[in-house]
């Protein structure tokens, strides 16, 4: 895990946050989805706060944040592209998009791209079953992808 | 202002079903004629699709759009614009409907807009090119009633999607809304739950036990605390009618939990919901929010004494959550991992109380049986399985969207009446049902009436009600691959069979769709599959071979080619395929060896070029490329 150093503001918004819910271990999920979206990722220095705070051992913080796919112990990219393996977007293709995907940011899934502006995952289902494959980057939903609409799609985050 | 007599909640439903009779009529009769504000029409209503799909195809901005220009024309008095729930026909979303005449655009972009006010709105004519073209005779068609997708419908779980406000709970209380709860306060609990069982409901999320039992034997705990929860932890990927009846009718929800509350003597609700699912997220809060406003959850509800609160609690992204033991751990802040059952929840769940867990789509079907009465749901469906079932329609098919349907409904009639058939014209290969726990139905299957034993019987299940349609240019190996990623993924590793013995199947998968499997290989599965369903621990794991299991016995021909003849006849497996160049249809444009992603295509221009196999990564560049069909694949 990383050394990482958290602000003193950072650290007060943590215990802030595990004050609101009253300390309470039943609501640790609640917890981390709020401290996850104050901080955008949950680094081993909030997990040992929140563990702190709620009176548990870190590792069954750490058991929690990485039994759910929605937390991330690193830091997502400025844009996050989640490509959708959902079986209706597979069935039309999610696979050669997420390659593409791959291949225009050189960056595996679960990866950030050096200049930290974009990262990549996968989902399963947005529910726009009826616009497979779809993929979306940021809260944008991009539909009837093909894989040579992607580096079009890509530059278009070119500032 | 709280509504604090049964009474009182009849004149509210009064007053606000006159506000909205005019859809209602418009429902039920619409003319063959446009309304305008031109023609006399005093008052339109524009409905505009507020689902995930349609939000996804810019329908805020729509709403904007209409906005900004009814205001333009001086208008906006006169012509409201409402965003409902999901209207299920995705495949042709963002649509627009218009009232009072009914008329049902598709395919709408921000730009039609303008055109819409104009012409149909003040002109009363409407926007032909936007109306639903019937793909047999040509003809369009404006109401909805008369379009094949929606012809072979029974909506009752999503009786209220796509009609009315979800964000205005007096439009769920002007469709007899609440007023299932009413009566059933008024009525000893024993009775409603005697409804409810007699109905012949079961449960919707996949396994289909009887929901009335589960509620009697919730009820025979008693506890101090004792919980209701709504499951909505929706994680069949291909899935969403969860999502739509949250999105599109959230007070239904609410409402059946309640009634469950009564019923079994609870008097706390949870919703355990995906966080995935922000849309339903808020439209439950705003949901439970007007509930409370007006009396209707809370203490001594319309009078009669008896307190129910709701809470909503946040899934974190977890497939095995959906199971009821998994669920119940999450919602206490652990890891979700499912226990042995017995002990059931019934007797302890959530923080070691009773607790009666239903899924989303079960709830919604809970008070209109208590208004029509047990006998009307029991008269429709089969002979185990009353009442319909929501189905999300998706994959290679031409209409993709929710609908329900009565159960006995063929899948025949599902894919090709109500979805329009494959798409593309292509030949169809299989039906995928139950998500990740079915399995895949071929041609053979196409005429059985689907309830929850005839799909168990033909090897797949009913699940949530994902329906994945495949065609010719699918790998049955690579689906049940795909589906076996999927559970390795999502194993709590909590069980050995399911965690380890899943790997070592998606490994034998894997081997096979590279080539390198053997015949022995395909029995081993097989027994590994069935070691597996009898010896893991919960729904995932002894589920989770029946993808491997139906397409062995289905497409076992195709999985010997795999081994025997190193062949993927649809063309998925990269590892099995060979592109070349004919070198006399070749005209060395060059074209193939300038888009190839891996510099694998040489040649000299005006002559053959070649491809070599050694750097070839088989993305297919150079065959969508070449302009003169010199580039074949085996």
């Amino acid at each position: 895990m990383s050394e990482l150093k958290l602000s003193c503001e950072a650290v007060r918004r943590v215990e802030e946050t595990c004050e609101k819910f009253n300390n309470d271990p039943g609501e640790l999920i609640s917890i981390l989805h709020e401290c996850q979206n104050n901080l955008g990722y949950l680094p081993e220095a909030v997990q040992r706060i929140i563990a702190r705070k709620l009176g548990i051992p870190v590792s069954k913080v750490y058991g929690v944040v990485t039994f759910y796919s929605f937390f991330s112990m690193t830091p997502k990219g400025k844009n996050p592209v989640s490509v959708c393996l959902g079986t209706a977007c597979y069935v039309r293709g999610s696979d050669k998009v997420l390659e593409e995907f791959k291949r225009v940011l050189g960056i595996d899934v679960g990866e950030t791209t050096p200049d930290g502006k974009f990262s990549l995952d996968c989902l399963r289902c947005v529910g726009a079953c009826g616009l497979a494959p779809v993929a979306t980057i940021g809260e944008k939903v991009y539909g009837r992808l093909n894989p040579s609409d992607i580096r079009k799609i890509v530059s278009e985050f070119d500032d | 202002m709280k509504i604090t007599s049964a009474d009182a909640l009849e004149s509210i439903r009064r007053e606000a079903a006159a506000a909205l009779s005019v859809r209602e009529k418009s429902n039920e009769s619409a003319s063959d004629l446009a309304c305008g504000l031109d023609k006399g029409t005093p008052h339109m209503q524009i409905l505009c699709c507020g689902g995930t799909g349609c939000k996804a195809s810019e329908s805020a901005k729509i709403v904007e759009n209409f906005r900004t220009s009814l205001a333009q024309h001086g208008i906006d008095g006169k012509v409201e614009v409402l965003v409902p729930g999901c209207f299920g026909f995705c495949e042709k979303g963002p649509i627009v409907k218009i009232i009072p005449d009914n008329t049902f655009y598709t395919s709408v972009r921000p730009d039609d807009v303008e055109e819409i006010v104009t012409s149909h709105i003040i002109g009363g004519e409407r926007v032909e090119r936007l109306l639903y073209q019937d793909p047999g005779t040509g003809a369009h068609i404006s109401d909805s009633k008369h379009m094949n997708f929606y012809r072979k419908q029974l909506r009752i779980a999503l009786r209220n999607c796509g009609f009315i406000d979800p964000e205005n709970i007096l439009e769920y209380i002007a469709r007899d809304g609440y007023k299932a709860l009413a009566d059933s306060l008024r009525r000893d609990s024993l009775e409603v739950l005697a409804d409810v069982k007699a109905s012949g409901l079961r449960g919707r999320g996949g396994a289909g036990f009887p929901t009335g039992v589960k509620w009697e034997i919730a009820r025979k705990f008693d506890a101090p605390d004792k919980y209701v929860v709504c499951n909505a932890d929706e994680g069949d990927p291909g899935a969403f009618m969860d999502r739509s009846i949250m999105e599109g009718d959230p007070n239904s929800v609410i409402e059946a939990m309640m009634i469950c509350g009564y019923c079994i003597n609870a008097h706390h609700g949870l919703i355990y919901i995906r966080a995935e699912y922000p849309l339903a997220v808020h439209r439950l809060q705003v949901a439970i929010a007007q509930a409370r406003e007006y009396g209707l959850l809370g203490k001594d509800i319309l009078g009669s004494g008896f307190d129910f609160d709701i809470e909503i609690r946040y899934g974190a992204g977890a497939f095995v959550c959906g199971e009821e033991t998994a669920l119940i751990h999450s919602m206490e802040g652990k890891r979700g991992e499912p226990t042995l059952k017995p002990p059931f929840p019934a007797e302890a769940g959530y923080m070691g109380r009773p607790t009666n867990v239903n899924n989303v789509e079960t709830l919604a079907n809970v008070p209109v049986i208590l208004t029509k009465g047990p006998a009307w749901f029991a008269s429709i469906g089969t002979e185990k399985s009353k009442g319909t079932k929501v189905f999300a329609l998706a994959g290679k098919i031409n209409n993709v969207g929710l609908i329900e349907v009565p159960m006995g409904t063929t899948l025949r009639e599902i894919i090709y009446d109500i979805g329009g058939g494959v798409k593309g014209g292509k030949k169809f290969k299989a039906v995928q049902t139950g998500g990740p726990s079915g399995g895949c139905l071929t041609e053979k299957h196409l005429d059985i009436p689907i309830d929850y034993e005839s799909l168990a019987a033909a090897g797949s299940m009913m699940g949530s009600g994902g329906m994945i349609v495949m065609d010719e240019d699918d790998c049955m190996v690579s689906v049940a691959k795909f589906f076996l990623e999927f559970t390795v993924d999502e194993s709590c590793g909590k069980c050995t069979p399911c965690r380890i013995g899943n790997r070592r199947m998606l490994e034998i998968l894997t081997r096979i769709t590279e080539g390198r499997g053997t015949m022995e290989d395909l029995d081993k599965l097989e027994n590994l599959a069935k070691v597996i369903k009898d010896t893991a621990l919960c729904g995932l794991g002894q589920t989770s071979p029946n993808p491997v299991l139906s397409t062995l016995a289905n497409f076992r021909d195709e999985y010997e080619e795999h081994v025997r003849d190193h062949v993927c006849r649809a063309h998925k497996c990269k590892a099995l395929l060979t592109y070349s160049i004919d070198p006399v249809l070749c005209k060395g444009c060059s074209l193939c060896a300038r888009n190839c992603p891996a510099e694998a295509i040489v040649g000299e221009v005006r002559k053959p070029f070649v491809i070599n196999p050694e750097k070839c990564i088989r993305c297919g560049m150079c065959l969508s490329r070449c302009k003169f069909g010199a580039i074949s694949v085996i």
